[in-house]
């Protein structure tokens, strides 16, 4: 026989095999290797990720302020026209007042001081001036951030060693830093102005509270639409459509619709919503409208899926007690499906909270320093911002970049929980 | 021999009692057994499927495994090369000798194990390839054969003992998956005959055939027994009383009984077992 | 404001007809309630139905499209001041009357003389006619609600059957919903394609397609590009290719080899630790992998490769030094390899399913057959496993080369046709958000360009999605 080579006892058979046991072995140790190496891999990124975001920004969460009495001197400001005055060179004086040093004729020390004052202070005192004319001639005292370099300076970022030409303050400016964090003048705390401010030039005065309210009315008109519409579209294929080639090619479409890239939606949204229907740009409103296209092919299969899942016994048995498909549809199978819709319908939404692209091509990208006022007026969304500050120049806008992903984060994992927690408390196992 | 009856008796209060129930043995004791099994437990997870299990496997015979459905036999032919190890939460306790040797002992490598000991299941699963890489693939792994000519033999004498070669011998490169379900089942024989295996284990290969190929497989199997020992788990009677030598029976996870065939179809010794082959439950 | 007041009366309109037709059914049925057909409540429906959706749609409708309507209205007859604008000063023109009518931000144009009568005149005209229209909607929206009144009333009688006609409503409500899943696709394609055709009138394309200058920064007027040539995709193309294929180079084997682990030889405590975890990277918004890559893995690589070009400076490989020593931040190796730690849990994911969708009986005649689990895995379940991972990553393909913000964050704007991994290349992606994010009107060819762009980008990943799709359906047939 032609297999006379082959060992056929049993025993060299034995040899043979064993003889590349090791070889074998070996393969296999590595094979696993290979594998809990990919997993370290994958997740060191996602450490390296978190970890990267949370060091660059949770400085921002501590600002320094400066408390200085500020003489309002009635000399150089009319009563009838407070706007004129130059608040911010009366509190560069009372700072320098404070550090005991003398200008020079040509105020350059004042303007080395205002380099390091938040001009939030100066807006403060004519807020203050034109609410209450009579302190004009007293000394208020006034409390603000000091310029994002400023507070950078006590952070670390801006260090001595370093050239003063290339450093934005000088050694005098450090020298008065120091100086009046020793007195008391600088504090500390908790940034809480950057919740609830919106965005600003300055990066002291900057804050997210603009680009939350945008995310959340941008978000409810997403939710109102595609939810909705979504598990209505999915209920009508997967319970009533006929099961013929149109719905065929419906589910084809639906499929390939969840794999479009984001920003062919923001192409669409620009030249429906904002070129033919004149939808307001930068609104909440188109955003939503956009960001609801996005969701509906995602909400309907998740909603399909959980459809899917109710046994047919359940349908049966209502149809038996004389129950109409829509009967049976909206008061059984349909309430037995909303764990898995809504679990569906809430990671459909936290994807939609973390979309830029779309949002560019409507035309978020302008500067909105305040909260939107209404669902049309001119608004921005987390991402956005933090795109926008991410190509600004000044260094203390990188601080706040990553405390404003970290603001991001936070909402889409509290989402994610959430989607978690309904999937778990609610969901039937059939 | 009333102690028989006795030490059946006994063996209702689980009591090892394994040599007095498994008469084939005690026939011929000179002949050691194949496999031997002696007090095997198997557990999964917290439920207990095989209880105090003891039996005597031959050499170059066919041993059937009867029972209900649910009543250990897949299991107890799983334990025997170690496929329950690819269960998680599986226990086996006991011992399983093949050829002296306990299976479960840590100096024996399962790959070695199931390279002795073939198995072919329920429902034929050729792989997705072609019908020589199916057979070439055990002595491929295996390195059994060391050049191109040597496997080509392997394959066509494997195909041979599995009297499917005259069938595919044109279109030894088509897919596995092409056969029909009789076919299949006898390539998935020829790629175990493959590597030369002592035992070849079966767990109910006819179940998913129709009646002609079945007949085909147990001519199959009655061939194959002058090479190997050959246990096969089987739900029909008629065919264990076709084709094994030796049957034992299965019941709750216990064995019940076990003999020659024709002592057990024909007299035997507990009521369970008859009540089985005559069709009172099952 | 008229448009909520209306909105709000319908609907306390619809709600009283709902309760009158409610109660007069229900005393029709003089206290036997069985002899209706339907429950009452489905009378109520039913009439308020057809008081509230007609006259609804029709408001919404004027809503939506009354803008557009009185613009154009606006357009007809204009005064001779005004024809002897250019169309662009005409827009502007055009928009201001609307902005002063509506009360909104007019431009800072200064008219005078003749202009500023038709100014005043237009913008008279453009409040009269929203007027109009809103008065209007109005009216016809009450007209349509009586006159629904008047149908459905009558027909509420016990032996009417209500509730099968309420449910046709709800069917026409449910069909409405699943065309706009339809509506969609063809709103994309309608979209993309038209104002692409408008493209392609001025740029032609082939000269788009396979044209390799790639520079839109120039002064378009209607008459000056036909040689400029400044409008070839080629180099964005391959900067697309290359980044995609850094993305894939590092997501591939990482995804794949994580999902073997994962459904192969990880235990279920692994396994539910460890999916979670990859969920996380994978719900990461992609401006945060931008962020990621613009301010920590580019100067990262950048330091390291000028570190090595410092090292060869001077020494036999001197150019490859000198070449080091000046890479930047946003070459294509840095967006390349964060897309593809962001595509990592996408691959995985879908492998994941591929690879538990293989039988375990095919696992099960290896493992009894001696081989080693690795054996299992590269000989049984992989190969069978094949088309579906091989559409896996098609559907990776697709995402990377849709993707958008990392690639706008942490790569360049220069485009060249270069394979080289530490060059600065542009994606076609990061061209549509320059083209569309900066001051320009709608229609010049520079904005068209991207809607180009757009149509190819959407063509491509729609074969890519096809084809892997069908091919994960052929694959599950075998399977199930």
């Amino acid at each position: 026989m032609t297999d006379a080579a082959v060992p056929t006892s049993a025993q060299a058979l034995r040899h043979t095999v064993e003889a590349r046991l090791k070889k074998r072995h070996a393969q296999e140790m590595r094979f696993r290797l290979y594998g809990r190496l990919a997993i370290i891999v994958a997740l060191s990124f996602l450490a390296l990720l978190i970890g990267r975001i949370v060091h660059q920004g949770y400085s921002t969460f501590v600002d320094y302020r400066i408390s200085v009495p500020v003489y309002l001197d009635p000399a150089r400001i009319d009563a009838a026209d407070p706007t004129g005055a130059n608040y911010d060179m009366m509190v560069a004086e009372a700072v320098l007042d404070k550090l005991d040093e003398q200008d020079d004729e040509f105020g350059r020390k004042a303007g080395k001081v205002m380099s390091i004052m938040s001009n939030d202070l100066g807006f403060q005192l004519l807020d203050q001036v034109r609410a209450d004319p009579s302190l004009i001639g007293k000394t208020v005292t006034v409390t603000g951030p000091l310029k994002s370099d400023a507070a950078l300076y006590f952070k670390g970022d801006i260090q001595r060693a370093t050239p003063q030409d290339l450093r934005k303050l000088d050694d005098q400016q450090l020298d008065w830093l120091d100086k009046l964090q020793a007195s008391g003048a600088v504090s500390s705390g908790f940034n809480i102005g950057f919740l609830t401010r919106s965005d600003s030039t300055e990066p002291e005065q900057a804050g997210v509270l603009g680009a939350i309210v945008g995310s959340a009315m941008m978000l409810l008109v997403t939710a109102l639409l595609a939810v909705p519409i979504g598990v209505l579209a999915a209920t009508y294929l997967e319970e009533f459509a006929p099961k013929n080639r149109w719905t065929d090619l419906i589910e084809v479409n639906i499929n390939n619709l969840a794999a479009v890239p984001s920003i062919v939606y923001g192409l669409l949204g620009l030249a429906v919503f904002i070129n033919w229907l004149a939808v307001p740009r930068s609104s909440p409103l188109v955003g939503g409208l956009v960001l609801a296209l996005m969701a509906l092919p995602t909400v309907i299969i998740a909603t399909r899926s959980a459809l899917k899942a109710v046994p047919p016994s359940i349908r049966e048995a209502a149809l038996g007690v004389g129950a109409s498909r829509t009967q049976t549809v909206f008061h059984h199978v349909l309430p037995l499906a909303m764990p898995g819709v809504m679990t569906g319908a809430i990671l459909s939404l936290a994807h939609a909270l973390g979309e830029t692209a779309p949002l560019l091509m409507i035309g978020m990208v302008s500067f909105v320093p305040g909260v939107p006022e209404g669902l049309t007026g001119a608004a921005t969304v987390l991402p956005v911002q933090v795109f926008i500050w991410e190509n600004a120049s000044e260094r203390g806008f990188h601080e706040r970049t990553a405390a404003a992903i970290m603001v991001l984060l936070v909402f889409m994992i509290v989402m994610n929980l959430a989607a978690i927690l309904v999937r778990r408390r609610f969901e039937r196992r059939w | 021999m009333t102690n028989q009856r006795d030490d059946a008796m006994a063996h209702d209060a689980a009591a090892p009692v394994h040599i007095a129930v498994d008469r084939a043995h005690a026939a011929m004791p000179t002949t050691p057994a194949k496999i031997r099994a002696r007090d095997v437990n198997v557990f999964y997870g917290e439920k207990q499927a095989l209880f105090d299990v003891g039996l005597d496997v031959p050499a170059n015979s066919v041993t059937a495994l009867i029972g209900p459905s649910g009543c250990g036999k897949s299991t107890f032919l799983r334990s025997i090369n170690r496929m329950n190890d690819t269960i998680p939460g599986a226990r086996v306790t006991g011992r399983i000798e093949l050829d002296g040797e306990d299976v479960n002992d840590r100096g024996i490598d399962p790959v070695v194990l199931r390279a002795r000991v073939g198995m072919v299941f329920q429902k034929p699963n050729p792989f997705p390839k072609s019908i020589f890489e199916n057979v070439a693939y055990g002595p491929r792994i295996h390195g059994l054969a060391t050049s191109k000519s040597e496997l080509e033999g392997v394959v066509e004498s494997s195909l041979k003992r599995a009297g499917l070669w005259n069938e595919v011998a044109d279109r030894l490169h088509q897919p596995g998956t092409g056969l029909s379900g009789g076919q299949q089942q006898r390539l998935v024989i020829a790629r175990a005959i493959a590597v030369s295996p002592e035992v070849i284990l079966m767990d109910e290969p006819c179940s998913a055939l129709d009646p002609i190929a079945t007949a085909r497989i147990e001519e199959l199997i009655d061939e194959l027994r002058n090479q190997y020992c050959i246990v096969i788990v089987t739900h029909s009677m008629a065919q264990a009383a076709r084709v094994s030598q030796k049957t034992a029976f299965f019941h709750l996870g216990k064995l019940v009984e076990a003999g020659p065939t024709g002592e057990i179809f024909t007299n035997p010794r507990d009521s369970r077992t008859q009540d089985y082959i005559t069709g009172r439950f099952g | 404001m008229l448009t909520w007041i209306a909105l709000t009366a319908l609907l306390l309109f619809s709600i009283a007809t709902y309760m009158a037709a409610r109660r007069r059914v229900v005393a029709a049925a003089a206290g036997k309630p069985t002899s209706l057909h339907s429950l009452p409540g489905y009378y109520g429906t039913y009439a308020a139905l057809w008081v509230g959706v007609p006259a609804a749609l029709l408001v919404l409708l004027f809503a939506m499209f009354g803008p557009r309507l009185e613009a154009g209205v606006l357009r007809t007859d204009p005064p001779a001041a005004v024809q002897a604008l250019t169309a662009p000063q005409q827009d502007v023109f055009y928009n201001d009357a609307r902005a002063i009518a509506h009360g909104g931000r007019p431009s800072e144009t200064i008219y005078d003389g003749a202009l500023k009568a038709a100014l005043e005149e237009k913008a008279a005209q453009s409040q009269r006619m929203s007027r109009l229209i809103e008065y209007g909607s109005v009216g016809l929206a009450a007209i349509l609600a009586l006159a629904g009144a008047f149908v459905a009333y009558p027909r509420v009688a016990p032996q009417f059957r209500a509730r099968n006609k309420v449910e046709g409503w709800i069917a026409g409500l449910f069909i409405a919903c699943s065309v706009t899943a339809v509506l969609t696709t063809i709103g994309i394609v309608a979209s993309l394609v038209w104002e692409s055709w408008r493209f392609f009138q001025a740029v032609p394309i082939h000269e788009f397609l396979f044209g390799t200058e790639w520079n839109p920064q120039i002064a378009m007027r209607a008459d000056q590009f036909a040689g400029a040539g400044a409008f070839g995709a080629v180099p964005l193309f391959v900067g697309t290719f290359l980044i995609m294929l850094i993305a894939m180079i590092v997501a591939a084997p990482i995804g794949l080899f994580s999902a073997i682990y994962l459904s192969e030889y990880a235990s279920s405590l692994t396994r539910s630790v460890v999916k979670p975890l990859l969920e996380i990277l994978a719900g990461v918004p992609t401006v945060v992998y931008g962020f990621f890559a613009a301010l920590t893995v580019g100067p990262l690589f950048r330091s390291f490769f000028n570190w090595i070009g410092a090292q060869l400076v001077g020494g036999p490989l001197d150019a490859l030094g000198q070449y080091l020593m000046q890479v930047q931040n946003q070459m294509a190796l840095v967006a390349g390899a964060v897309m593809g730690i962001m595509l990592i849990p996408f691959v995985s994911s879908l492998s994941d399913d591929i690879i538990n969708a293989v039988p375990q009986s095919l696992r099960d005649g290896s493992l009894a057959m001696g081989a080693t689990r690795s054996e299992t895995i590269k000989k049984v379940v992989l190969p069978a496993a094949l088309p579906g991972i091989m559409a896996a990553m098609l559907l990776a393909v697709s995402r990377a080369i849709g993707e958008t913000m990392i690639v706008t964050m942490a790569a360049g704007l220069q485009a060249k046709t270069t394979l080289n991994p530490l060059d600065t290349v542009t994606t076609v992606t990061v061209q549509i958000v320059t083209l569309l994010t900066g001051d320009q009107e709608f229609d010049s060819p520079k904005t068209l360009s991207a809607f180009g762009l757009g149509l190819t980008l959407f063509v491509v990943t729609l074969a890519l999605n096809i084809v892997a799709l069908r091919i994960v359906q052929k694959y599950r047939e075998q399977y199930d």
